[in-house]
């Protein structure tokens, strides 16, 4: 019977798929367990400075009684919240400048040195500028956030604009449409999957926005504690907080590609 | 009294650092009802007159004149059809075919009940709620000709209509659009690369030659053929004969290639 048969290869792919994958997960955990292993036997039979170095077992006391005394509560949601609304900003603000620059061709040329300067500037160095204008608090923090991924989202966002086949607008325009009416029913729509995409990188650049504020402003959250950790040598501090970092960093570039997906599919 | 006339159009087309004569003084005018053909090599400037009939796009000079009335300030509704569907993607093909009636927010049961008839016309049947990916290139050809019926438009710009089509779709199509058109009165204007087309379909072609598109010559189609369907017009005794004629003109035009 070649039916049983070609069922039964099919089965053996899915077998040999199964293996590797538990071969991959089986790395991956070895991988984590003996990080953290040995972080943990070096800093106790002193390899390494315990003192510089921290432990995993000092790390993981520290962040459970900060957690139960809600302190660090407090910092990560505070991080969290600035993060989450510096991406928001960030994002949408940038994909209405990269309309408005789509809206007038010569406001786009006029723009364009300044943007190419913008991009090339690092924007963290504004820092300071920013903390000066809107005070040393989380507006300024969650304002660098925004503005590191802001210019490049412009200019993404804008030359997929331009990108979009000119014949669709010509379709439009044969119906009498407007130039508004261009954008909304053909430009924007068209250009999605390129907003989209710009979604996944400002993740990962508001963190930095948002990190590096809080190192400057120094009056909370997680950035803060790496700073004050340092300054205060408790090493132990800025792991814990670097963990934290690491695994809220990761659930929101998770998020942000499930959501991602979801956009894909429904939009196109 | 003519409706559609065009006077010395001449038509450059500019890129950074060249420019290219796509057309070089166009003179022709279409009678009300009419039905011409553009016939010519590729790259003879047949999509760009159309693109400048439709008023999307601005010839450098020269007149077009819609019912005496500069074409730019003309208000009569013209179907353009592109020379690819250009079926938007991310839109069911009813949502596709409504765009002209979206644009101009006159969209109601009556124009949606219209869009599924004329679809069902074409010989596309339960594909409204599909997406263009999933039909073929015939199929979604079918759909952007019913997008550019459903405006109910006084002129129809056609530009190779029903090159993607297998033969025998297309000979259906040809009558379809051929008894549509007569039966509203309807001008149009049909570029196509296929002889036995233009001379089944129209009135009048009119024959292009490249470098600079210009006319090289307009032939009047015999009054006999004119009143046929195009799938009996191509098997009428005088077909033949005009073939050759066109034939030979267009063989004058062109280098020899072959
Ligand atoms: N957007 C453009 N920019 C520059 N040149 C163009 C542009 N569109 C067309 N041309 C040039 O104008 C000439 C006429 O083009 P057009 O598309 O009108 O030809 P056509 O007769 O429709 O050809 P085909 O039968 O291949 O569709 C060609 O030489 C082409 O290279
Ligand atoms: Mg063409």
């Amino acid at each position: 019977m070649p039916i049983k048969e070609d069922s039964h290869i099919f089965e053996k792919h899915q077998q040999r798929l199964k293996r590797e994958k538990r071969v991959v997960m089986g790395w991956q955990v070895f991988i984590l367990v003996g990080f953290f292993g040995l972080w943990e036997l070096a800093s106790r039979e002193n390899w390494i400075d315990p003192l510089l170095f921290s432990s995993p077992s000092k790390v993981y006391n520290l962040l459970i009684q900060k957690f139960s005394d809600g302190s660090m509560i407090s910092h990560t949601f505070v991080t969290l919240f600035e993060t989450l609304l510096g991406f928001i900003i960030g994002t949408l603000l940038g994909i209405v400048l990269a309309s408005l620059l789509w809206s007038s061709s010569r406001f786009s040329k006029i723009a364009d040195p300044y943007l190419v300067i913008l991009n090339a500037m690092p924007k963290v160095a504004l820092g300071p500028i920013i903390i000066v204008a809107l005070g040393p608090g989380y507006i300024s923090i969650i304002a660098m956030g925004a503005i590191i991924s802001v210019i490049i989202t412009t200019i993404v966002v804008y030359t997929g604009f331009r990108e979009v086949d000119p014949n669709y607008e010509k379709v439009l325009l044969s119906f009498g449409a407007t130039r508004w009416q261009c954008f909304k029913s053909a430009v924007f729509p068209a250009n999605l999957p390129v907003m989209i995409s710009t979604l996944k990188v400002n993740v990962g650049l508001s963190w930095v926005g948002v990190i590096v504020g809080e190192f400057l402003v120094s009056k909370e959250g997680l950035g803060y504690l790496i700073v004050y950790g340092f300054q205060v040598f408790d090493f132990s501090l800025v792991m814990s907080a670097l963990i934290l970092i690491a695994i809220f960093a990761a659930i929101m570039y998770k998020v942000v590609e499930r959501l991602e997906k979801w956009l894909i599919k429904h939009t196109t | 009294m003519s409706f559609l006339t065009l006077e010395n159009v001449t038509h450059h087309y500019f890129t950074k650092n060249n420019y290219t004569k796509a057309l070089e003084d166009i003179s022709f005018s279409i009678k009300e009802g009419e039905f011409v053909s553009l016939l010519g090599p590729s790259g003879c400037g047949k999509s760009t007159i159309l693109s400048i009939v439709s008023g999307i796009m601005k010839h450098t000079s020269g007149k077009v004149l819609l019912e005496n009335k500069p074409i730019t300030e003309s208000e009569l509704a013209i179907g353009y059809m592109l020379q690819q569907d250009y079926l938007f993607p991310w839109k069911t093909i009813l949502d596709n075919v409504l765009l002209g009636p979206i644009i101009q927010d006159n969209v109601d049961s009556d124009r949606i009940n219209k869009a599924k008839e004329l679809l069902q016309e074409v010989g596309l049947k339960d594909v409204e709620d599909k997406y263009p990916s999933a039909l073929s290139g015939g199929m979604r050809q079918r759909v952007a000709l019913v997008r550019t019926l459903i405006t109910d438009p006084k002129i129809l710009l056609l530009d190779e209509p029903f090159s993607a089509l297998d033969y025998q779709t297309k000979l259906k199509l040809e009558d379809l659009v051929f008894k549509l058109l007569h039966a509203y009165q309807k001008t149009a204007i049909l570029v196509t690369h296929d002889i036995g087309e233009a001379i089944a379909m129209s009135d009048r072609i009119i024959l292009m030659s490249a470098n600079p598109g210009s006319i090289a010559k307009i032939f009047e189609v015999p009054i006999e053929l004119r009143n046929e369907m195009p799938f009996l017009a191509r098997r009428h005794p005088k077909y033949q004969s005009l073939f050759d004629k066109v034939w030979e003109e267009l063989n004058k035009n062109e280098p020899q290639t072959v």
